[in-house]
């Protein structure tokens, strides 16, 4: 099986308030299907690692590479394509356009891709919420329905144009313990039923420990 | 790559849920708009009016014979003082006749002139209006009515009478207004005139001629040509001015000259003549520009102050918009539609007010003395000023969309979702 993501000698400074090395020499790769998890205490730098590979921060050294293309160095324009195609992204604080109905906020990434018409957006984005069980709450405002909820809609939206990789920003961190394993579920069915790759960053030590893989890191260095 | 559709979307939802703000933004632009509109066509209107009050009166080519002195004196003619410094003290205007030489020529050469629309003989004579032992000074100007009727206002300030009624009377006189008000006659009375030299002569009083401007309609009666020629005891031929109506008002200081040259004579054109109306309607529509310019200013800012505020609210929007995969100029374009839709529909409806103030103005009496014609206020309708407001309208929200969206542009989406 080929890899899904792989970086090499990524390091990243902060320069601000004072020069600052956060990530030192990060070299990892995950494989296609396979559910990473992420850990370590505050601060030891793996939220921005996440970022980096989620091609949002692109002010690092180093490569970072997606299937087996070469990310880094490329423009802002395209960077956004690959992020819509290609990485779906939960984050802790659930984040959806409150203004819009739950259904819009799913079918958004993919009429920004618009590879297929509207009524297919639409289907794919109902089939979408059936599998996560929140069907009932397409016609819903985004910002009317529980905190559970919301998260299990982000989940909808990140794989709304199938993905090769989902990301999670302690997806589970702002869930109670019902909920977490709601969502830890449905991550364990979208690797072994649709062979997806998870890279998720967490805190939550029984959520890392179902993982295929966690990786530890301490002070900027991937340490296991 | 830009997919219109999607983001109009979006601009039109953050528009629809802000409803307050959208319509505060657009009605600052909606004033600006038509209190351009509206202050324009009524400015416009009015300076129309008072050019026409007196451009109207004025031909565009006035001929006559101007009393100055000789250019050149005698003794520069002498080739004995040729190198000599000449000083002549005590320079008197040239003796000249006041009528104009070969009158009926020129008026039937610039008939056939296919610029002409026009040519008009006056003859002007200094009389006295005698009421009982009263003798007040003015004008008795000799006119072809009928032609005067057909190139120049003359037939609106007719206040009471009828041209025709001038024309079919030998010893008709149209009255001065402020003549009549003076010596208390109406139509139908009579009034007895003196000439310089002393002739007295009754005239019928067929009309009243009031022109709105006081110093004229004081001193001025208008008759026949050949009526005042009688008066005065002189020819046919002798016409003291020259009127000249053209085609085009642009074309007047070239043919004065040449017309100038041409027969000897002075010719004035009617921008030498009236050179401060223009000063004067030039000022007022600075004034006019420089105050719908504020406002529209104004308007801007209001914009700009609502959509910075819409993009702080919508700061995590707008970075989970950019961690979905909109770019940077999506999300800018989100914005910026948001501005022009606001500069559109605001425009719009700036002229749609901007228009019906100007047809209530259009329609608001407004009856003065001095100006017989007018019964309600002027306002010009020119489609373009409607098009320069709509144009600015949509410079300006461009302009107060442009930097907060640019702003948008900028956001870094993992600031925002990290929340430093």
């Amino acid at each position: 099986m080929g890899l899904v993501l792989e970086t090499k000698n990524i390091n990243k400074h902060f320069h601000k308030p004072k020069d600052f090395h956060v990530l030192k020499d990060i070299s990892f790769g995950v494989q296609e299907g396979e559910f990473v998890s992420i850990m370590g205490k505050s601060g030891c730098g793996k939220s921005t690692l996440l970022y980096i590979l989620s091609t949002m921060d692109t002010d690092y050294t180093g490569e970072l590479y997606l299937g087996d293309e070469l990310i880094t160095g490329k423009p802002q324009q395209e960077l956004s394509r690959i992020r819509n195609m290609h990485i779906g992204f939960v984050f802790q604080f659930h984040y959806l356009l409150s203004e819009f109905s739950v259904l819009e906020n799913v079918m958004l990434p993919a009429k920004k891709l618009a590879e297929k018409s509207h009524a297919e957006i639409k289907h794919d984005a109902l089939e979408k919420l059936k599998m996560l069980h929140i069907e009932h709450l397409a016609e819903q405002r985004a910002s009317r329905i529980s905190g559970g909820e919301k998260q299990r809609v982000a989940i909808a939206r990140a794989l709304i144009n199938n993905p090769a990789i989902l990301m999670g920003d302690e997806p589970t961190g702002n869930l109670d313990s019902h909920n977490s394993e709601n969502v830890f579920t449905i991550f364990k069915r979208l690797t072994e039923e649709q062979g997806l790759s998870l890279l998720v960053v967490t805190h939550d030590e029984d959520f890392a420990k179902r993982t295929n893989r966690i990786i530890q890191m301490e002070d900027g260095r991937i340490i296991s | 790559m830009i997919n219109w559709k999607v983001i109009l979307n979006i601009a039109k939802t953050h528009l629809l849920t802000k409803m307050k703000s959208t319509v505060t933004a657009g009605l600052g632009v909606t004033f600006g708009i038509a209190a351009y509109i509206t202050l324009v066509s009524f400015m416009t209107g009015l300076n129309q009016m008072l050019d026409d009050l007196i451009l109207n009166q004025t031909p565009h080519i006035h001929l006559y014979n101007e009393i100055e002195p000789s250019a050149k004196q005698p003794v520069a003619k002498y080739s004995e003082f040729e190198n000599a410094l000449n000083v002549v003290h005590s320079i008197r205007p040239k003796r000249s006749q006041k009528k104009i030489h070969n009158a009926l020529p020129i008026l039937n050469y610039l008939k056939k002139d296919k610029n002409v629309r026009g040519a008009t003989p006056q003859l002007r004579a200094q009389i006295f209006y005698l009421s009982g032992s009263i003798e007040l000074g003015g004008n008795l100007v000799g006119v072809d009515i009928m032609e005067e009727v057909r190139l120049s206002n003359i037939q609106d300030n007719i206040v009471e009478g009828t041209p025709e009624a001038l024309k079919n009377n030998d010893n008709g006189i149209l009255l001065g207004a402020g003549l009549a008000k003076k010596m208390s006659l109406t139509v139908g009375d009579r009034v007895q005139i003196s000439t310089v030299a002393g002739d007295i002569f009754p005239l019928k009083i067929i009309g009243i001629y009031q022109s709105g401007i006081a110093e004229i309609d004081n001193i001025q009666s208008f008759s026949n040509l050949k009526t005042v020629q009688r008066i005065l005891g002189e020819a046919e031929n002798f016409v003291t001015d020259i009127n000249i109506k053209l085609f085009k008002i642009t074309e007047a200081p070239a043919m004065a000259e040449v017309l100038q040259r041409q027969f000897e004579i002075k010719a004035t054109d009617i921008n030498e003549a009236n050179a401060q109306f223009e000063t004067g309607s030039s000022i007022r529509n600075m004034i006019t520009y420089a105050v719908s310019i504020t406002l529209l200013i104004v308007a801007g800012f209001g914009i700009y102050n609502i959509l910075n505020m819409l993009i702080y609210e919508k700061m995590k929007d707008i970075a989970i918009l950019k961690a979905t995969g909109f770019s940077g100029r999506d999300v800018q374009l989100i914005f910026m539609s948001q501005a022009m839709i606001i500069g559109i529909v605001g425009g719009i409806f700036g002229l749609l007010i901007g228009f019906g103030l100007s047809v209530l103005i259009d329609n608001v009496a407004f009856e003065t003395e001095a100006l017989p014609t007018i019964k309600t206020f002027p306002v010009n309708y020119k489609a373009m000023y409607y098009i320069i407001g709509f144009t600015f309208a949509l410079i300006s929200t461009f302009i107060a969309g442009y930097l907060p969206s640019n702003k948008a542009k900028r956001i870094d989406p993992v600031r925002i979702i990290r929340g430093t």
